[in-house]
């Protein structure tokens, strides 16, 4: 963005005040994550970048809080890593199979009570946390699910659910309903046509709404800290009881995979949300 | 040829119109039977819940369930002077039968909250009790503590008889109803809650506003960036964004650490003491900081769609017309990013008020929110129909912001990533 040559002084340098502004606010949303790459490797126990890392002394660097993450005695990560994907994955399932059913409903132009409905649903998602915890844990308890995976994992995808609402009814905003109509003409039943014409043009939607879902279900530590039991432990929660008692290095290793994690998350949502753009044929 | 007009017919006879009807009927009702699933699923395991809360909240049964007899025969009793003898038998009777259970001490926990002092006066009946004798209970009953002859105490026993009440409610803004029936403020030192619900406004509002103060200059920059640099720097918004909550409050508190790395370069460039290291965590600073990275994306993102939408000619004709850079921004540009900064803005907030991993780690006492209390009050106290009060208190309250966005910028245009 470059400035025209006849641009005055005093714009000139409020032009760069402003650039550096933006880089002190881009400086502050991704310089935290970074300063959990060295800790992560650090050889002492402390959370501090010690004299060696500061002279890079490759003495001052190990992999031994990797491998207290992988093979460390008493290990509770293991057993977190097995909960938190198995609860996701099938939090994902339950959220993409009723969200995406319910947004071919919402986006159909005879849908009645279209606002309200559509309220409801994404409510999960501005209701704080907290409420949602309280209100859930009540329901379990009575419904005998507590400090189960079923409760855990329907509390998920009652989180998950207004994401792949959202996605995919953005993604059908853009459908041209005539394609499914021209199926139909030609002998198609509803099903049929779902599955050959309709989600193959809505995938992007539901796939980045799956995502949404994985990632809300994989990290979401309230809820799941009012119903989980011993054996349902996940990572958020040993991350929390570790971040509570003591802040580990092995924590940081940790929290290293998960954002190497979220990086490919990233990528994928990027990748899609172009392909989605692409299909419905927007430029931008 | 007849005046009327001829009514169209389908090719089964019927008119047109009935047959349209029914058709948009059947549509109607296909596409409410595919929200159905997940309408049915959300009302089942979520919304009848968050309505039971409200029973939860208001439900006062326990005193009513622990002196059954009791309350039956304080029916006929005025309330003037002290309850007769039917109503100390009837006490008497039920208080066996909670010492039995060992329920006693619940009610006495419940009875103190009513009035002080009914805990060492329930105490000691319960130890004098054994050796009561048969008939006039009274008598005996008043033998045991003067208080138990004081008909005030009998009064605030009768206050819990309902089964159902709001006080709740009124202990989450430090009220209470006292004997007379009026509303009245709890002492001064004794007022948490209106202080933290004030607190947790008045965080939600800072950190909206610092989002806001953040997010403009770089929403604005991405927008007007040619697209291969902006797509660049729109991964430092959408890396947080996707990363792990606990993940980015863990890096805050180890920056934040009086031994962490933001006070060990202060001290390196020697603008602070090492003797003097800032208290930046477990207060509201923590809170401030840690929030405002965490929330900033959700103000970036609604901001920069609708910066996307402003068409560059805009500015440069308000510029060719004669304003400068300044004015041009404050009269053409600006005006036009409202509907992004509204939804940003109620988005923020909304998330905000409601926060609770964050405030709790980086947090300490001052700096955490209404969200803590309830979860203090779920997990230590146990008392779920006061937690249950102060989460509806929250919830009417997001709502209603709710409500606002979804008038102002429709729900459906949430935008995600």
């Amino acid at each position: 963005m470059a400035l025209p040559k006849y641009t005055e002084p005093h714009y000139r340098i409020w032009h760069y005040v402003y650039l550096f502004i933006c880089a002190c606010v881009f400086f502050f949303l991704i310089a935290p994550l970074f300063v959990i790459f060295p800790l992560s490797f650090n050889a002492e126990e402390f959370l501090v970048i010690t004299d060696g890392m500061k002279r890079l002394d490759p003495d001052a660097f190990s992999l031994r809080w990797y491998k207290d993450m992988l093979y460390g005695t008493k290990n509770p990560w293991g057993l977190a890593a097995k909960n938190s994907f198995f609860i996701a994955i099938f939090a994902t399932i339950g959220a993409v199979i009723l969200g995406t059913v319910a947004a071919l409903g919402l986006s159909s132009r005879y849908m009645p009570y279209k606002g309200i409905i559509m309220a409801t649903l994404i409510s999960p998602m501005i209701v704080p946390l907290i409420i949602s915890g309280v209100a859930i844990f009540f329901f379990m308890a009575k419904a005998g699910l507590a400090a189960t995976h079923t409760g855990i994992i329907i509390a998920h995808i009652v989180l998950g659910t207004p994401f792949v609402v959202i996605t995919v009814t953005a993604t059908l905003s853009g459908f041209d309903h005539s394609v499914t109509r021209a199926a139909a003409s030609l002998g198609s039943n509803p099903i049929n046509t779902f599955i050959k014409i309709t989600l193959p043009l809505i995938l992007p939607g539901v796939i980045s709404g799956a995502l949404f879902a994985f990632v809300t279900s994989f990290d979401e530590v309230v809820i799941v800290l009012f119903l989980a039991g011993l054996d349902n432990t996940t990572i958020p929660i040993q991350m929390w009881t570790g971040l509570r008692e003591q802040l580990s290095p092995t924590i940081l290793s940790v929290a290293t995979c998960l954002i190497l994690l979220s990086t490919l998350v990233l990528i994928a949502a990027e990748l899609l949300r172009r392909r989605s753009e692409r299909i419905r044929g927007i430029n931008r | 040829m007849s005046s009327e007009t001829q009514k169209i017919l389908t090719t089964d006879g019927i008119p047109l119109e009935v047959s349209l009807k029914k058709v948009e009927r059947r549509n109607k009702f296909k596409a409410f039977l595919l929200v159905a699933p997940l309408l049915l699923f959300l009302l089942i395991v979520y919304i009848s819940p968050i309505i039971g809360m409200l029973f939860n909240s208001v439900d006062d049964r326990m005193v009513t369930n622990a002196l059954p007899k009791t309350f039956i025969a304080m029916e006929k009793w005025d309330g003037k002077d002290l309850p007769s003898e039917e109503v100390f038998e009837a006490f008497y009777i039920d208080f066996q039968k909670l010492i039995e259970e060992e329920r006693d001490g619940k009610l006495s926990t419940q009875l103190n909250y009513e009035k002080n002092g009914f805990k060492s006066i329930i105490k000691k009946l319960r130890r004098k009790s054994k050796s009561f004798e048969e008939g006039n209970y009274k008598e005996q009953i008043m033998a045991v503590h003067e208080r138990w002859a004081n008909v005030e105490y009998w009064r605030a026993i009768k206050r819990r008889a309902p089964a159902y009440s709001y006080s709740k409610y009124l202990k989450g803004v430090d009220m209470y109803q006292n004997e007379s029936g009026r509303f009245v403020q709890v002492e001064e030192d004794r007022r948490i809650y209106k202080k933290l619900w004030v607190r947790t406004l008045k965080i939600a509002f800072y950190v909206t506003l610092f989002c806001f103060l953040m997010a403009y200059p770089i929403a604005h920059l991405l927008a007007t960036l040619p697209l291969k640099y902006s797509n660049l720097l729109m991964i430092c918004v959408l890396l947080p964004f996707w990363t792990s909550l606990l993940v980015r409050t863990a890096s805050w508190m180890i920056l934040l650490q009086q031994q962490g790395v933001i006070n060990d370069f202060l001290v390196w460039i020697g603008l602070v003491a090492d003797d003097k290291r800032l208290v930046m965590m477990y207060n509201e600073t923590g809170t401030y900081i840690a929030m405002t990275q965490i929330l900033l994306p959700f103000m970036v993102l609604p901001l920069y769609s609708v910066m996307k939408t402003i068409s560059p000619s805009l500015v440069r004709a308000g510029k060719s017309l004669g304003g400068t850079p300044f004015i041009t921004f404050w009269k053409v540009y600006f005006p036009l990013t409202i509907p992004g900064i509204g939804a940003g803005s109620l988005l923020v907030f909304i998330l905000a008020i409601g926060y609770y991993i964050t405030p709790e780690l980086v947090g300490g006492a001052s700096g955490t929110l209404i969200s803590n209390q309830i979860a203090y009050h779920m997990k230590y106290t146990l008392d779920w129909s006061f937690a249950s009060a102060m989460g509806l208190m929250l919830l009417t309250g997001v709502l209603a912001v709710y409500w606002v966005y979804n008038k102002l910028v429709g729900i459906d245009n949430i935008k995600l990533g």
